[in-house]
């Protein structure tokens, strides 16, 4: 079985997801709870790290879109880090760059965050 | 020499946890062909899309379960077709159009990327729908690119 796991950790007030496996229609619900959690836990400035990231399909990039608005309108951002080429294209394809910041490392996603602040 | 087709199929419950057999059933395929690995994600990516639209959304959640979704693989010489078929409700491609991704994106809506997603990916995409009876996606890809 392709497996898919996310972890949580904080840094610097930060939470980072990082997602690990293949995200498809089959654990994208995954993914999405635990996203909703941090949202509901009113923590609005996420990076979700892509290291480890191996497949992603249109569903997976369905969960991004489906909270971004509530975590801007609430002052935060989602903010995507390590994407592997072939996982990045798939966010290139459909246009993601222009609407997410995207970054080769954790720590400079979460740099990012502090410097608005 | 007379080079011939072959023909794979397998069908399968629609189930989401299926997707993973239906990605690697044509991925093998697609990688004995010859094809590069970028293009094998490709492909892979395309029936995923094709197949995940099927499981989602072309029969009702009370009769998905003595439902199948088949997948239907020929090889020729020069190229590689995967139809995705069902007997589900169907749809009409040219509604499901996003004429401007940046638009689409822009609006923030989820959903309906996969069919934009399908047509980039692959070289030929083509629909037969029948309601009821029989919803076929057809997708070409072909082994040099510029065949297309």
């Amino acid at each position: 079985m392709e497996k898919f796991e996310v972890f949580l950790k904080e840094r610097d007030n930060v939470k980072i997801l990082n997602i690990q496996g293949f995200l498809d229609a089959h654990t994208a619900p995954n993914f999405e709870s635990e996203l909703e959690k941090l949202i509901q836990d009113k923590n609005y400035n996420i990076v979700v790290n892509l290291d480890g990231l191996q497949y992603i399909s249109s569903a997976g990039l369905g969960v991004f879109m489906g909270v971004i608005e509530n975590v801007r309108q609430n002052g935060g951002d989602i903010k995507i880090c390590c994407a592997a080429p072939k996982v990045f294209k798939v966010f290139d394809l459909l246009g993601f760059p222009s609407l997410y910041e995207f970054f080769d490392s954790e720590d400079s996603a979460i740099k990012k965050f502090n410097v608005k602040k | 020499m007379k080079r011939k087709s072959k023909i794979f199929e397998i069908k399968l419950p629609i189930d989401t946890a299926n997707l993973e057999i239906i990605r690697n059933f044509v991925a093998n395929i697609a990688l004995n062909m010859g094809f590069s690995e970028e293009n094998v994600h490709r492909i892979e990516l395309a029936v995923d899309e094709a197949s995940t639209n099927v499981i989602k959304h072309a029969y009702k959640k009370a009769n998905r379960n003595q439902k199948l979704i088949a997948v239907r693989v020929t090889t020729y010489p020069d190229r590689l077709q995967i139809e995705v078929v069902d007997t589900g409700k169907g749809f009409n491609p040219e509604k499901v159009k996003t004429p401007s991704m940046d638009l689409y994106l822009k609006k923030m809506k989820r959903g309906g990327l996969g069919l934009y997603l399908i047509k980039t990916l692959m070289d030929k995409v083509e629909y037969e729908i029948k309601p009821g009876v029989r919803n076929k996606v057809r997708m070409i890809k072909y082994l040099n690119t510029h065949a297309a």
